[in-house]
C-alpha cells in the first residue's frame, strides 16, 4: 500500500483524515510491514465505509486486513441509528457469524498422540467436512425456525451439549432478535442438509497443542497450561448465512438510491437502519448468528462422541465461541457520552475488554478470550480483549492470518498430496477429501500469522495470551 | 475471430470470475464455467442431468450476479456441478440451460464451495476488440 496519503499516528497507527466524500477518517492499524503489504484496495474500501451515513467516529482495519468486497475484510465500522446510519449485507459478510471456537479438554499433548492417528480418522469419520458433505440432522420447517431462534441453546436443549456450554458463548448462545419470517425458502431450503457441517476452503477443526503462555494470569483464568490438547473448530452459518448475505447484497444494490443513498461503489450496499429492508436484513442475519451457534455446537457434539470413545478421560469444556462477520449493536462511549450503534465486524473480532457487562463471570477481570485462527501447519493464538480495544475499535482485533497469494497461484506453486506428506512429517495430521483443496490452503499461501498479532498486541488492541500448534486438522 | 473463453482474476481472500464471448450470452456461459472451475475442473464434469434457470434483473450487471447466485444456488442444493451451458438474453432476463452431474468427490476433487457472486469488480461490458466481458469476485 502506498502509505504517502497516511499519517503516522503511533508505530502502529495510520491514518487518513477526511477527504472527498469520507464523512470520517478511515485509520488503519498495522506495522509498517504489515502496511507495506496490503493490497490499496484496503485503504480505497476503509475510506469508501468512511463515506456512508451514520458513521461513527472512523472507519477501521485491523493488522490482517485484506480486500474484500465493500468492506475490507479486517472492517470495522460502527453506526448511529439516530443519525441516519446504516446497515450492510457486505459489511458482515457472505458467512454470516463465521467464528471459532476453542474447546479445553484436560488432556496433555502425549495423552493424544498416543492415538494421534486413530483419533485424526475418527475425527474425520465424524465431522461432515468438504464440498457437498451433509449433516446427520434433517430439519422440518418448524424446527429450522426454532434452530434459527434458539442457536446453540436449541442445539443444547435437542441433546448436543451441555448447559453449561452457554455461557462460553457470545450472547449466551442465542442471538435475540432473530426473525426466521424473514429468511427465505431458498435460504432454509440450501441449509436443509447443511446443519451439523463443517465446510470447505479455510475452515476446520483441529487438535493443537499450547506450546507457549504469553500472559500467565490471563492463561489461568482461561484454563490454559503449556503442553494442554485444544480444540479449535471454524466454520459460519454454511449455505443459510450464504444465501441471505446474496439476496440482501442484491436487494441493497437495488434500494439504496431509493433511501437516497449515494453508494461510491455498488459493493457497499446497505440500507437506513430504520427502514424496511435494514430491519429485514437484521431479523434475517440475527437468524444466520443462531444457525452459525448452533452449527458450532452440534460439531461440538460429535467431537465429544469421538473423544468419549477414544480418550474416555477427556472433558471437553468450551473455553468460548467468537464470531467474526457480524452486525451487532453494543452500547459504547463516544465524546463521553454512551449510546447504542450498529458495530460491523467484517473479518475482525469482537475483543470486549476487562469488567465489560456482557462477559462471563470467569472472564470479567481479564477481558474476553480473542481466537486466532492460523493454518494448518503454523499455528494459532489465544488473546485477551483490552481497555484500550473499547476506547479505540469500538472492542475489536483482528481475526486471522489472510491470504498472502490466491488460490490460483497457491496451486501452481504446492501439490497436496506433497503438502500431506511434509506436514506428517512435521507431526501435523491432515485429513481432507480434496488434495486441491490442501494445495489451495497451504501454510504459504498466508501471511504470517504471528506478525498479525504482534501488531494487534503493540496496537494496543489485545494482550496475547497462548501461542497454539496444530497436530491434528480435518480440513473443509 | 473472439474466442469464446474464461479465466481466473486474482483477488486477495476470494476470487476473480471472467468470461469472454463473442456475444453476451456466450460471456455468461464462459463466466458460468469459470464459476464451476473455481470448485473443479470442468473437464473432469460429464453432462448427465439438465436444469432450466431463468432470472431477471435491473441491468446487466446484475443479471450477471444473479445468473451465477442460481447456479449456486442450484450447486449447493442439488450437489451438482455444471460443464455444459445455452443461455438467451431478451433486454435483462435470462433463460439457460445447464447440463452438469453430482459432485463425486474422489473423482472431481472439489476444492471450495463458492457462497456467492459478489457486486465486487463486477463489469458487463465490450473490450476494445468487440468481445463480451462478464465478470465478479465470486465469495468462497
Amino acid at each position: 500500500m502506498d502509505t504517502g496519503r497516511l499519517t503516522r499516528q503511533s508505530d502502529f497507527e495510520w491514518v487518513l483524515p477526511p477527504e472527498g466524500a469520507m464523512r470520517v477518517p478511515a485509520v488503519i492499524f498495522a506495522s509498517a510491514e504489515l502496511i507495506r503489504d496490503m493490497d490499496d484496495k484496503v485503504l480505497e474500501q476503509a475510506s469508501n465505509v468512511a463515506s456512508l451515513p451514520g458513521i461513527v467516529k472512523a472507519s477501521y482495519a485491523m493488522p490482517d486486513a485484506h480486500w474484500g468486497y465493500g468492506f475490507p475484510i479486517g472492517g470495522v465500522a460502527a453506526f448511529d441509528p439516530e443519525a441516519g446510519g446504516v446497515i450492510s449485507a457486505g459489511g458482515v459478510g457472505f458467512d454470516i457469524s463465521c467464528g471459532v471456537r476453542n474447546l479445553l479438554t484436560g488432556l496433555k499433548r502425549p495423552e493424544a498422540e498416543a492415538v494421534k492417528t486413530r483419533l485424526a480418522d475418527a475425527l474425520f469419520q465424524a465431522i461432515p467436512a468438504g464440498v457437498g458433505s451433509t449433516g446427520k440432522l434433517s430439519l422440518n420447517d418448524k424446527e429450522m425456525d426454532q434452530m434459527l431462534l434458539g442457536g446453540a441453546r436449541w442445539a443444547v436443549e435437542r441433546g448436543y451439549g451441555e448447559a453449561a456450554d452457554l455461557d462460553r458463548i457470545e450472547e449466551a448462545g442465542m442471538m435475540a432478535g432473530a426473525r426466521p419470517e424473514c429468511v427465505s425458502h431458498r435460504a432454509k431450503k440450501r441449509q436443509h442438509k447443511e446443519v451439523g457441517t463443517l465446510g470447505s476452503g479455510n475452515h476446520y477443526l483441529e487438535l493443537q497443542e499450547v506450546v507457549e503462555i504469553l500472559d500467565a494470569e490471563i492463561a489461568q483464568a482461561f484454563g490454559l497450561s503449556r503442553g494442554d490438547v485444544v480444540v479449535s473448530i471454524h466454520c459460519g452459518s454454511r449455505g443459510l448465512g450464504h444465501q441471505i448475505g446474496t439476496e440482501f447484497l442484491r436487494r441493497m444494490a437495488v434500494t439504496a438510491a431509493e433511501h437516497g443513498i449515494v453508494l461510491p461503489d455498488r459493493e457497499l450496499a446497505c440500507a437506513p437502519i430504520h427502514s424496511e429492508t435494514g430491519q429485514t436484513y437484521l431479523g434475517a442475519m440475527r437468524a444466520a448468528i443462531n444457525c452459525a451457534l448452533a452449527n458450532r455446537q452440534v460439531l461440538t457434539h460429535l467431537a465429544r462422541e469421538v473423544f468419549e470413545k477414544l480418550l474416555p478421560g477427556a472433558k471437553l469444556e468450551l473455553l468460548f465461541d467468537v464470531s467474526h462477520n457480524t452486525c451487532k449493536v453494543e452500547e459504547h462511549e463516544v465524546d463521553g457520552r454512551k449510546s447504542r450503534f450498529f458495530v460491523h465486524r467484517k473479518g475482525a473480532t469482537r475483543a470486549f475488554g476487562p469488567g465489560h457487562p456482557d462477559l462471563p463471570e470467569a472472564f470479567s477481570k481479564v477481558g474476553q478470550p480473542v481466537l486466532i485462527g492460523g493454518t494448518m501447519g503454523t499455528e494459532s493464538y489465544i488473546l485477551a480483549g483490552t481497555e484500550a480495544a473499547m476506547a479505540n475499535t469500538f472492542g475489536s482485533a483482528c481475526h486471522g492470518a489472510g491470504r498472502a497469494m490466491s488460490r490460483h497461484q497457491a496451486r501452481k506453486q504446492w501439490r497436496g498430496r506433497q503438502l500431506i506428506d511434509d506436514l506428517a512429517r512435521r507431526g501435523i495430521l491432515i485429513r481432507s477429501r480434496s488434495e486441491r483443496g490442501i494445495a489451495e490452503e497451504a501454510p504459504g499461501a498466508y501471511k504470517d500469522v504471528g506478525a498479525v498479532v504482534d501488531a494487534t498486541e503493540r496496537a494496543g488492541l489485545a494482550r496475547t495470551v497462548a501461542r497454539l500448534r496444530p497436530f491434528i486438522c480435518i480440513k473443509g | 475471430m473472439i474466442k469464446n473463453r474464461w479465466e481466473h482474476f486474482p483477488h486477495d481472500a476470494d476470487i476473480g470470475v471472467r468470461g469472454i464471448g463473442s456475444s453476451k450470452e456466450a460471456a455468461f456461459a464462459e463466466a458460468a464455467l469459470a464459476l464451476t472451475a473455481v470448485v473443479a475442473d470442468p473437464a473432469t464434469v460429464a453432462a448427465r442431468v439438465k436444469v432450466t434457470l431463468s432470472c431477471a434483473a435491473p441491468d446487466d450487471e446484475l443479471l450477471l450476479v444473479d445468473w451465477l447466485n442460481a447456479l449456486v444456488y442450484e450447486m449447493a442444493t442439488r450437489n451438482t456441478l455444471f460443464s455444459r451451458f445455452e443461455v438467451s438474453i431478451r433486454g435483462h432476463a435470462l433463460e439457460a440451460t445447464a447440463w452438469g452431474e453430482a459432485v463425486d468427490v474422489a473423482r472431481h476433487q472439489p476444492a471450495v464451495e463458492v457462497k456467492g457472486a459478489t457486486l465486487s469488480s463486477l463489469s458487463v461490458h465490450r473490450d476494445e476488440s468487440g468481445a463480451w466481458i462478464a465478470q465478479c469476485i465470486v465469495d468462497v
